[in-house]
């Protein structure tokens, strides 16, 4: 491969394409200290968010994997760790110092926002100091972890958007990458052809009872989603049933073996390939937890245009929708209508993404990015206490 | 002459309008998986994005795209019919 990939290697061997340094509540009420912290210092990025009191068992250990996932992230050169109380600010922190990298934890219970905003800027400062020496290296593919999910479906999708995707995921199988889909509820009537794809038997049977996990869980709310899937946007694009929106989705997803079933934020083993993540469908949720799981770049294939992004990982708008490339220009990174009217092959059109990924690796802000989407959204498994 | 709808597979009953199609019109769509064309008469107008049957279904028949089953036509379906959530429903989470 003749294109020259840079990005930086973390002390536990991770490859990063970012290098920001992120201020990180483990609760609701910490948020306010959290982004007082990045006002003062406008080289950190604060990732308010909704929970993390009062949780426990399964959905606690799911707020704590995604909030030290997300630090540990390689696109994260270092973190601040804001918290109400001491405890869970050192378990996150430490959870995240297991990278090596540099983390500080602050804790706001007998100091106020106010001290706590001081202290934790102080130590902010020094950080993104200490980061904005750290240099790009070489890498190659194989280092990255790709994430894929598309969003705002329309038929178009499954003629365009999706495609291209999945053709790139196939050459960055081939090339060593590792790449990670989800969407669990979203795959049905599809569900059969990712089964099929399963590396082994075990992995078989492992996907088929997440997925069917899900869909009682659904069940038990004593509805279907035929109220809400396809959703009015899909619709109004074109999709007419559940089942044709997840063959466009899983159009994304190529032809390669599927070499993992992975929990919510669970972080796949180095080995490359295909993972199928359990996740929601919902956008941000979805990329969160992939983030969490260390993917540092993200494809997102839209049709009616999803306008989503990121804190930590810059997320590639993909759409095949020439109305959607018109009225929403600004969100989108590459137009690939040319498919629709054949004056684009798959094969051109993937080959315009991979190049768009590599200038996206080596610093190009994506949309998202430049327009400062960064939705970070945990997902919730039940109520809290 | 330039085609206005794309069909997934050989043997799908459904194409995908990639242009406005009206109502009367006879349109040209391509096979993306071989390349080769069908033309069809509309019998109804289609929006951009939306389906037109490209071979007809029997009343309670499995409607095919991308090869794959996408869901059952209640009342049937003609070739050229307009094809949406009208006379398209899902085979899954069918108990409402």
């Amino acid at each position: 491969m003749s294109v020259e990939l840079f990005g930086y290697r973390r002390p536990d061997g991770q490859v990063g394409i970012r290098n920001h340094v992120i201020i990180l509540p483990v609760d609701d009420i910490s948020n306010a200290a959290a982004e007082g912290v990045a006002r003062l210092i406008p080289g950190a990025i604060a990732l308010p968010h909704h929970y993390g009191r009062l949780q426990y068992g399964a959905d606690l250990e799911l707020t704590f994997r995604t909030l030290i996932g997300t630090g540990a992230n390689p696109n994260v050169a270092a973190a601040v760790v804001i918290c109400i109380e001491p405890n869970w600010a050192r378990k996150v922190a430490d959870g995240i110092a297991r990278t090596g990298k540099p983390v500080a934890w602050f804790a706001i219970e007998g100091h106020g926002d106010l001290d706590t905003i001081a202290r934790a800027a102080r130590q902010a400062k020094e950080f993104v100091q200490w980061a904005s020496e750290l240099r790009r290296e070489p890498i190659s593919v194989s280092d990255l972890l790709v994430a894929i999910k598309c969003g705002e479906s329309d038929t178009t999708t499954g003629l365009g958007s999706c495609p291209t995707v999945g053709w790139v995921v196939d050459r960055l199988v081939e090339m060593g990458a590792r790449v990670i889909f989800g969407e669990t509820s979203e795959l049905t009537g599809g569900e059969h052809l990712i089964a099929d794809r399963m590396a082994t038997p075990e992995l078989r049977e492992k996907f088929l009872r997440v997925y069917r996990d899900y869909v009682d869980e659904i069940e038990r709310q004593g509805v279907d989603l035929l109220g809400s899937q396809p959703t009015q946007g899909n619709i109004a694009g074109g999709l007419s049933t559940i089942e044709e929106k997840a063959l466009g989705n899983i159009e994304k997803t190529g032809t390669k073996p599927i070499v993992g079933v992975l929990g919510p934020a669970e972080a796949p083993p180095p080995d490359p390939g295909l993972y199928f993540m359990d996740t929601s469908s919902a956008a941000a949720e979805c990329l969160t937890l992939q983030a969490a799981a260390g993917a540092v770049v993200h494809f997102f294939p839209t049709g009616q245009g999803n306008v989503v992004g990121h804190p930590i990982m810059p997320v590639l708008k993909i759409t095949a929708n020439p109305n959607t490339a018109r009225t929403m220009s600004e969100h989108i990174d590459l137009d690939v209508s040319g498919l629709l009217t054949l004056e684009l092959t798959l094969p051109q059109a993937g080959q315009e993404l991979l190049n768009l990924l590599y200038r996206t690796v080596n610093g190009r802000l994506t949309a998202a990015e430049a327009l400062g989407h960064r939705e970070f959204v945990l997902t919730k498994l039940y109520r809290s206490a | 002459m330039q085609h206005k709808f794309l069909v997934h597979k050989k043997g799908d009953h459904v194409g995908v309008a990639v242009a406005e199609i009206a109502a009367g019109e006879t349109v040209t769509g391509v096979f993306m998986d071989d390349g080769t064309t069908i033309q069809v008469r509309a019998n109804h107008a289609v929006p951009f994005g939306h389906k037109i049957a490209i071979q007809s279904v029997e009343p309670g028949g499995t409607v095919l795209e991308y090869g794959v089953p996408i869901g059952q036509a209640p009342n049937g379906l003609a070739v050229g019919d307009y094809v949406h959530t009208h006379n398209l429903k899902s085979l899954r989470w069918a108990r409402s």
